[in-house]
């Protein structure tokens, strides 16, 4: 259960303050699977990066299963981050040196679990996405869409309850890219809270719903199913939502 | 993280850059190269004069004429002390039981001349005795005479390099020579001994004591030598030496050093050396420590998108800082461990070509190395280290 109230990110410029998100509260069920869109600058990443806890808002209250995570040192959020979080990038963010297997294996290396059982669930973790064959090559030997298919095995590998992926079919075809969205949407099924940030119409349409964000603000709620294309979504601003 | 998975993650890190690894890591070797080469020599001179000093056996007092200590009284009052003669030579060992072996020595300069060849030397006054107690050997004729040491003959014994030069190859014994200005008969050569305690045997002349003191025109000798039995007592000699003096003179007018002190002072003194010696080449390790610094500054900018996926996956500021913390402590203790290894190697070397110097580092440099070099990784690490445990994971992430 995730629920931000009245949250503010601002980041000071010199004398002038910049608004990144204003007063915006939301709440996300467990197991929901949102669509965060809005224009570029609009604030997605920064609510995203909230919600994933590598961000802390300037003002208000976040929520997460029922704590207070607003006000958390950092290196308690980054326990959180390692248990209950799953982060999908756009530019994959492999480690370039490590191996498949070894960058889906890193998150456990930080919770301290022996390097056995760290290859027997990288292993399988790598097997679910299909790409058990290449545990041993690096990043450099593997396609966009086999890289992305390897992070969603990293993120996944601590079991998180939250998955926030941010355009992580930006950098891919049209077809490993399809490929990455049914993985999320299989994770998703498995009961994981999926949040997508997404320019793409067609990545939104999976999502139950989709929160538009214009200049730091939620200005419309729409279902997801109901996404035609981003002029509609965000030309007409609805009054008072 | 436990402490070894950060040392197998900051190992494989180091390991993509090979090059810049070692190159870091040179000036960490060269620093301990330097530290480990210098305390060995340092050690090894030690070594060789407290061998020399022992080799003259245990049991030995040292008289010199003059106080050795501040007396407080204002210069020029204190006074001439009175001269260390014969006499007082001669009443020591009579009234000693305890000496075995007396031995007077006085020592100058000199010219010695053969014919029209004419040569600068030392000349050293002294008894049949002085042969033992400096372990000389002799190659052609014989050593000073034994007798009364008051009686002067005519007679010297060259040092080999003397000899050499007067006489080429031809057989010196029983030739005349002109010791300043005194006419001599040669009696002996001494057999190559080279330096010993700062004297080159090998180009000094001795002649009896006597003789020595009326060459010189003088009444002092410059110290007296006590063999004593083994098993005296050293400091109860010392007493009875001071009070036998004193009565003589009237006044505490000499000092009485055992052979034991001289060998701890001097020691000590060269080890002070060593340590400054090894003091100043520990100044390079931190020029070896900034360039790992600067490696490390570099790494760490290089790696700002891997530390903010790092911190997404959970890692804690600690445990980045562990991870670059330890590159650095590798990098420098690795170059710690080779700099030891090219440092004995040389140090052997020396000791091939130099067999006479004992030079070999003293354990406690070897242990200060890894000391050393481990604590330059973490001086030195620390700044990179904290700044990629502070970075913004949002910001870090968004590098590249």
């Amino acid at each position: 259960m995730i629920r931000v109230e009245d949250i503010w990110r601002t980041y000071t410029m010199g004398d002038q303050e910049l608004h990144a998100l204003r007063d915006v509260s939301e709440e996300i069920a467990d197991g929901e699977h949102i669509a965060i869109m809005g224009p570029s600058g609009s604030g997605k990443s920064t609510l995203l990066n909230i919600l994933g806890c590598l961000d802390r808002p300037s003002r208000g209250s976040y929520q997460l299963d029922g704590r207070e995570v607003a006000t958390l040192e950092p290196d308690e959020l980054s326990r959180i981050r390692l248990h209950r979080i799953g982060f999908i990038f756009q530019a994959f963010h492999l480690v370039p040196r490590l191996n498949a297997l070894a960058n889906v294996a890193l998150p456990m290396v930080f919770d301290g679990i022996p390097p056995a059982e760290r290859h027997e669930r990288a292993a399988r973790a790598l097997d679910a996405v299909g790409l058990e064959r290449w545990a041993d090559h690096r990043p450099s030997e593997l396609s966009g869409g086999q890289k992305q298919r390897v992070a969603i095995a990293r993120a996944t590998i601590m079991g998180p309850s939250v998955l926030l992926a941010d355009e992580p079919t930006g950098n891919l075809d049209t077809h490993s890219g399809g490929q990455v969205l049914e993985l999320l949407d299989e994770l998703h099924q498995q009961g994981m809270t999926l949040i997508v940030v997404t320019h793409d119409p067609n990545v939104a349409r999976r999502a139950g719903r989709v929160l538009v964000l214009h200049d730091g603000e939620v200005t419309r709620h729409v279902v997801g199913a109901s996404v035609t294309d981003l002029a509609t979504l965000f030309a007409q601003p609805e009054p008072g939502k | 993280m436990s402490w070894l998975e950060v040392l197998r993650f900051s190992g494989h890190a180091l390991g993509q850059h090979r090059r810049r690894s070692l190159l870091s890591l040179l000036g960490v070797t060269i620093g301990i190269v330097a530290v480990i080469s210098l305390t060995a020599l340092g050690e090894g001179a030690r070594r060789y004069v407290t061998d020399q000093f022992s080799s003259l056996g245990s049991g030995l007092l040292i008289v010199i004429p003059g106080r050795n200590e501040t007396t407080g009284a204002l210069p020029g009052i204190g006074g001439v002390p009175n001269d260390l003669t014969l006499d007082d030579a001669r009443a020591l060992e009579r009234q000693l039981p305890e000496v075995v072996t007396m031995v007077p020595i006085t020592a100058g300069s000199g010219s010695v001349s053969h014919l029209e060849r004419s040569r600068q030397v030392l000349i050293i006054g002294s008894t049949s005795d002085f042969r033992r107690v400096r372990e000389l050997q002799i190659t052609r004729g014989r050593f000073l005479p034994t007798g009364e040491v008051s009686r002067g003959a005519p007679v010297v014994v060259l040092g080999r390099k003397i000899a050499r030069e007067l006489f080429d190859e031809q057989n010196p014994v029983g030739q005349p020579v002109r010791v300043g200005d005194w006419r001599m008969r040669v009696i002996g050569v001494l057999a190559t001994r080279g330096t010993q305690m700062g004297v080159d045997m090998d180009e000094a002349v001795i002649v009896p004591v006597a003789t020595g003191l009326r060459m010189m025109n003088r009444n002092s000798l410059m110290r007296i030598i006590l063999q004593l039995r083994p098993q005296v007592d050293m400091e109860k000699a010392k007493r009875r030496v001071l009070a036998i003096m004193s009565e003589r003179h009237d006044e505490e007018d000499i000092t009485c050093l055992t052979q034991e002190a001289v060998l701890s002072s001097l020691s000590a003194i060269l080890r002070t050396l060593t340590l400054v010696v090894a003091g100043i080449a520990g100044v390079s390790l931190t020029v070896a420590g900034i360039g790992i610094m600067n490696v490390m500054l570099v790494s760490v900018s290089e790696r700002t998108a891997e530390v903010g996926l790092l911190k997404a996956l959970g890692a804690s500021g600690r445990e980045i800082l562990a991870i670059f913390l330890i590159e650095a402590v590798l990098l420098s203790t690795a170059g710690g461990v080779l700099g030891l290894a090219i440092g004995w190697l040389l140090i052997d070397l020396l000791v091939a070509l130099y067999p006479a110097l004992p030079a070999s580092p003293p354990l406690w440099a070897v242990l200060a190395v890894f000391g050393v070099s481990f604590g330059t990784g973490t001086v030195f690490g620390v700044l990179p280290a904290w700044r990629a445990s502070r970075l913004d994971p949002v910001a870090a992430l968004a590098a590249r």
